[in-house]
């Protein structure tokens, strides 16, 4: 292959990838923006997404699409249950006060994870793609589904947007987010709403995870590579700017499609690592970010 | 008075460890000895973490480079233990002033995701350099390469009663060096911007120098416990880098308690024979950690040495 369609086949993937982390990295600025809740089991719900999409999946006979949507509608739902509860249980009683709140979810990662590996096991396994068609292009065919997983997610996004600035749920949001007290003060519920953005945040990581399975299989370490990147976006993005993770996702997801395909993947996710240590150091708002309050 | 009751209780805590060599079984005498090593990395993060209020979550990566400064000596270089050692306590120390000298930038929640990606990438060049690390499979040292030579004598360190000794004798001067410490004006000065770091700063201390001290005493303390894991148990391998032990020796001074000198070793032992009793019902060990560490901080988020300091002995360090 010539290097042109090389390099087309690479941002390909490479969108496939920003796509996902896109939703994942959104649930994540999301929970920071409005609670200042570092979680760190994010990357856990996402695999609590992949691997309840396998079970969903795995109940219904039939042409694989039932099986697929079944699992796009009820997979988010529990993992949004999971969060519910673990926010009103655990984080809502530590005041959310950052280093308890990470030392919390840190935990509640480990939990979910052994749970995962004693209920699901050490296997990886695969959802059935809902349709099976490949796009013929002139040098490559290129699978219809990874097409649709880019403009599903983009719906997705352009939904939590519409959620956020033009509906009532959104203008609440946003004004906890400025200002917790004076929220609270004007009479909105900001338990309630606290724990609503967490669930929404891991509801984002689950749909991230049931787009991705037919692609990549279903398994119980899957979750840190994608916290970790989403970590690097979230942070090029600017912690707590919708608009910056958007566009950093993109910039991570090529840019991990184009360098691993040319270079060892270990170095890409080594260089880019450091890179984002380094941002962070030295332009600690990010790249996009205003000065923190 | 104050002074004399905290060092007799740790004159008898050293003694206890000493006598408990020829009273333990052979099965808990190896629990003890590797137990001691890994209280000493937890003593470490206390610093750092209890003392002086950085949560870091990377420290796995100062424990590794003495580790791997160590092993990785002995095993391609032929180096003898004690070159060894100061190769893997240099490493450490030297990647603590740099990693210190960045990170510190930041503060809060920027500054654990900054040590976390620090130690990640860390992981990843242990990984990238499996050539000479042989990554997750690791190195296992030669027998015959892990003697320590004193003058007069020499001692093989894969030894049961030399091992213990010498875990002890690494215990033993951690546990001195932290409690001279934070008895010295310089460990006030860190709790003291733990507290309240603008106060201090108005009082005209430089409180970038003294938490970059801290860093670097405590990745120092950590990467002795590195490279002493490294000859007494003869594994080098990448699973000491990974996220995994940047949480645990958090794990370990949460449960005996942050900021308290005898309490990240506390904290070690009971979480070892915690996760030693429960797996003997159940394999499901990272549920017991994830669980004490929820319970810890929900119900007990000063830990035993903690809670032992608030209720009955106020004058423990």
């Amino acid at each position: 292959m010539a290097f042109g369609p090389y390099l087309l086949l690479a941002t390909l993937e490479g969108l496939v990838t920003a796509a996902v982390l896109a939703l994942m990295a959104l649930g994540l600025s999301l929970v920071f923006g409005v609670m200042r809740v570092v979680n760190v089991a994010h990357g856990e719900f996402y695999m609590l997404g992949a691997v309840l999409a396998w079970w969903f999946a795995s109940l219904v006979s039939g042409h694989p699409a039932i099986g697929f949507l079944l699992a796009l509608i009820l997979s988010p739902l529990v993992v949004a249950a999971v969060a519910f509860i673990a926010e009103r249980l655990v984080l809502s009683r530590l005041n959310y006060e950052p280093e308890a709140t990470i030392v919390a979810t840190i935990g509640l990662l480990y939990i979910l994870q052994q749970l995962a590996l004693t209920f699901y096991g050490p296997e990886a396994r695969p959802v059935q793609a809902p349709f099976d068609m490949r796009i013929s292009l002139p040098w490559f065919g290129y699978s219809a589904y990874k097409l649709a997983v880019i403009a599903a997610s983009a719906l997705m996004m352009l939904a939590t947007w519409v959620l956020l600035t033009r509906t009532k749920i959104g203008l609440v949001m946003r004004a906890t987010q400025f200002d917790r007290e004076t929220a609270q003060a004007f009479g909105i519920p900001v338990d309630r709403v606290y724990a609503g953005v967490f669930a929404l945040g891991a509801a984002l990581a689950a749909v991230a995870a049931v787009l991705i399975v037919p692609i990549q299989q279903a398994h119980y370490l899957m979750g840190l590579d994608p916290l970790l990147l989403s970590f690097i976006v979230v942070i090029i993005g600017g912690l707590g700017s919708l608009r910056g993770t958007v566009v950093a996702a993109i910039l991570i997801g090529l840019s991990d499609g184009i360098i691993s395909m040319f270079f060892s993947p270990t170095l890409a996710k080594m260089l880019a690592t450091l890179l984002v240590a380094l941002v962070l150091v030295f332009r600690p708002q990010g790249l996009f970010g205003t000065v923190a309050r | 008075m104050r002074d004399a009751r905290s060092l007799w209780l740790h004159a008898a805590v050293i003694l206890l460890l000493f006598a408990l060599n020829f009273l333990l079984p052979e099965y808990h005498r190896g629990i003890f000895s590797r137990v001691m090593v890994l209280a000493v990395f937890a003593m470490g993060y206390n610093l750092a973490f209890g003392y002086t209020g950085l949560l870091s979550l990377g420290h796995a990566m100062f424990f590794a480079a003495g580790l791997y400064g160590t092993g990785l000596t002995i095993y391609h270089l032929g180096w003898s233990v004690w070159p060894a050692l100061g190769a893997g306590l240099l490493a450490g120390t030297l990647l603590a002033l740099v990693i210190g000298f960045l990170a510190l930038r930041t503060t809060g929640v920027a500054f654990m995701i900054v040590t976390l990606m620090f130690a990640q990438v860390f992981y990843l060049t242990t990984l990238y350099f499996t050539t000479y690390t042989r990554g997750e499979e690791g190195l296992v040292l030669p027998q015959a390469m892990r003697t320590l030579a004193l003058p007069g004598a020499s001692f093989s360190l894969t030894d049961p009663t030399t091992r213990y000794m010498a875990a002890l004798a690494l215990l033993t001067i951690a546990l001195g060096l932290t409690l001279f410490l934070v008895r010295s004006p310089y460990g006030r000065a860190l709790i003291a911007i733990r507290e309240n770091e603008e106060r201090m700063r108005m009082l005209g201390y430089d409180v970038f120098a003294n938490k970059l001290g801290s860093v670097v005493i405590s990745g120092l303390i950590c990467a002795a416990a590195g490279a002493a894991y490294a000859v007494l148990f003869g594994y080098v391998g990448s699973g000491f880098a990974s996220i995994q032990y940047s949480i645990l020796p958090l794990l370990w001074v949460l449960l005996g308690g942050a900021a308290t000198t005898l309490g990240p070793f506390v904290g070690t032992l009971f979480m070892f024979y915690i996760i030693d009793t429960a797996s003997d019902y159940t394999t499901a060990y990272l549920l017991v950690v994830g669980l004490a560490l929820i319970l810890l901080i929900l119900y007990f988020p000063k830990g035993i040495a903690g809670t032992v300091r608030e209720r009955w002995l106020p004058w423990l360090p």
